[in-house]
């Protein structure tokens, strides 16, 4: 179910360059299970700025009724998030939208899971709740810059993980596409969040397989009524999807990229 | 005695809170979060004729205290709203407010004509003022005569009382305002958006898709406020009021400008509980200020002869 509530801030740190991880604590965890999920803050109580940000959720603990967001600070809304410090409350709306099918993917086969920047967080949850199912996961990272690598050691205690960036300052130079085609990475299902391009790219390239993608979009209310964050749906004019709370993960073809 | 309780043209409502159209969709998404029953009216989101996609995105940008939207009149079209969404509003103790929006007089008296029969509808709220069309919607909000021509139409066929919808884009609103209430509108709701606009400064490109948009919320309050103060001066007819409420207090302003119900937008999308919240707070609110009934307010800020407000505070 949907809660707004007052969450408070347990760690704050700058884990790469203007990227951050936040933990939050509160009874709505308990609300939160399906990875790829999001939260919508409300990061000043006043009316500057005044939309909510969406974030997705990276990782549930619900025994510690904890929850971790990484998120980047680009923006006004981000950067004064940023100075937040532990002890301060968050005004948290969520937990919204529909996460990743675990069903897609059954017990020992494999799931390819694709992150590209700030896409890759919530793979992460979901990368742990697979491998808790016995699912077997490999995971490609894309990042721009080295600067800008997040995650790699968590990701890698899971599974086989490749990092590539595109200026190749880190890891193998090139976008995903190129890392899963140079180790010809065989798979069940993929999941991949991260820039539309990447999605599209993966569309492309696996286009009679079982991929679910999780897409980002500017948002106003977060949960499906102000019909700011819609997509196209294939072969027609008038048929749509809301982002925000039809997905933000929908099965390849499913919506117009 | 409900202190809140206010009468209009066609609504007997139970508290003079709605959420505004455009902010709401059909109520389905914040039926999960509260019971609708709670709220006086709902004005649905804009219905034409025909199904409409609306814009491309991006179709929102935030600004200083408030955001600037582009949607398009995205709906399912007239025939989709009374067969599907109307029905399920029915399971609440809810009057609502049809908007009906259009590209040609034509449009218009048409849905207006076919919407005005739902059981639940008990008033209309015809959208003269959307700036995100590219036909009609506000060329029909600024200029009077054609304003007062499509009411008129409108009225001939509506089997409910029928609310104006007024464009803040424009120069002189009393002059628009009279023109309505002439040609025999019910009430008048105010205001709509303000066009406005963003650019991206890495592109020098406008941000949303459709270039300009609709500017809403607490930015656009003052404004709102100066428009009602004027309007309700000079028409007799009742003026639901938005632009920027987003508490008990902005309320209270609304309806000391001149306001007799008020309506939430863009709040809703920062607070999707702040209707029920400003529900529950008002009667406090009434208390510090010495109000018995909230109608009391109405054009306090103007009318002669009455006392000065005494707060308790």
């Amino acid at each position: 179910m949907i809660r707004k509530e007052q969450m408070s801030i347990v760690a704050h740190e700058r884990i790469a360059n203007n990227i951050y991880r936040i933990v939050l604590t509160g009874g709505l965890v308990s609300e939160m299970n399906t990875p790829g999920q999001f939260v919508h803050i409300k990061i000043e109580a006043q009316a500057e700025p005044l939309l909510r940000r969406p974030i997705s959720i990276c990782e549930i603990n619900q025994e510690r009724k904890q929850f971790t967001m990484i998120y980047r600070k680009e923006g006004i809304g981000t950067s004064i998030l940023a100075e937040k410090m532990p002890g301060e409350m968050l005004d948290i709306l969520g937990p919204l939208g529909n996460g990743f099918p675990l069903e897609a993917v059954e017990k020992g086969q494999t799931a390819l899971l694709v992150g590209g920047g700030i896409g890759v967080p919530p793979l992460y949850e979901l990368s742990k709740q697979l491998v808790k199912k016995g699912v077997y996961v490999v995971h490609v990272l894309g990042f721009q810059h080295k600067d800008v690598v997040f995650l790699e050691n968590e990701f890698a205690k899971l599974g086989e993980t490749y990092v590539a960036t595109v200026d190749g300052s880190y890891g193998i130079k090139g976008f995903v596409t190129d890392v899963i085609a140079a180790h010809s990475l065989s798979f069940d299902v993929l999941y991949s969040c991260g820039p539309k391009p990447m999605l599209r790219a993966l569309e492309q390239v696996f286009p009679n397989k079982n991929v679910y993608l999780s897409l980002e979009e500017r948002m106003g209310c977060g949960i499906g009524a102000c019909f700011a964050c819609v997509c196209r749906v294939p072969n027609s004019d008038t048929a749509y999807r809301k982002v925000c709370s039809d997905g933000p993960v929908f099965k390849a073809g499913e919506v117009i990229l | 005695m409900n202190r809140l309780a206010v009468e209009l043209p066609g609504l007997s409502l139970k508290n003079p809170i709605m959420p505004a159209s455009g902010c709401f969709g059909f109520g389905r998404e914040y039926a999960r979060l509260y019971d609708l029953s709670q709220l006086g009216a709902i004005m649905i989101k804009a219905t034409t004729l025909e199904p409409r996609f609306g814009n491309l995105t991006p179709r929102v940008a935030e600004t200083p205290s408030g955001m600037l939207n582009a949607i398009g009149l995205q709906n399912p079209g007239v025939e989709k709203v009374l067969s599907e969404e109307l029905p399920w509003l029915e399971q609440f103790d809810v009057p609502i407010i049809a908007n009906v929006a259009g590209t040609t007089m034509e449009d218009y008296v048409q849905v207006a004509k076919e919407i005005s029969k739902a059981p639940n509808v008990h008033a209309l709220e015809l959208n003269i003022s959307c700036p995100n069309v590219k036909k009609g919607g506000i060329a029909f909000g600024t200029i009077p005569e054609v304003a007062a021509e499509l009411t008129k139409l409108v009225k001939e066929v509506s089997e409910v009382p029928v609310y104006v919808k007024l464009s803040p884009n424009i120069t002189n609103i009393v002059e628009m305002a009279k023109a309505i209430e002439e040609a025999g509108a019910d009430g008048l709701t105010m205001i709509n958006t303000l066009i406005g606009m963003r650019i991206d400064i890495k592109n020098a490109a406008p941000i949303l898709a459709n270039r300009t948009g609709g500017l809403s919320g607490p930015a656009i309050k003052p404004i709102a406020i100066r428009m009602i103060y004027e309007v309700s001066q000079a028409v007799s007819i009742p003026i639901i009021g938005m632009g920027g409420i987003q508490s008990a207090e902005d309320v209270i302003e609304f309806f000391y400008a001149g306001a007799s119900a008020v309506a939430v937008g863009t709040a809703n999308f920062v607070d999707p509980f702040v209707c029920p919240n400003i529900i529950e707070e008002l009667p406090t609110l009434l208390d510090k200020l010495g109000v018995n009934h909230i109608s009391e307010c109405t054009g306090r800020s103007w009318r002669k002869g009455e006392p000065s407000v005494y707060c308790g505070a």
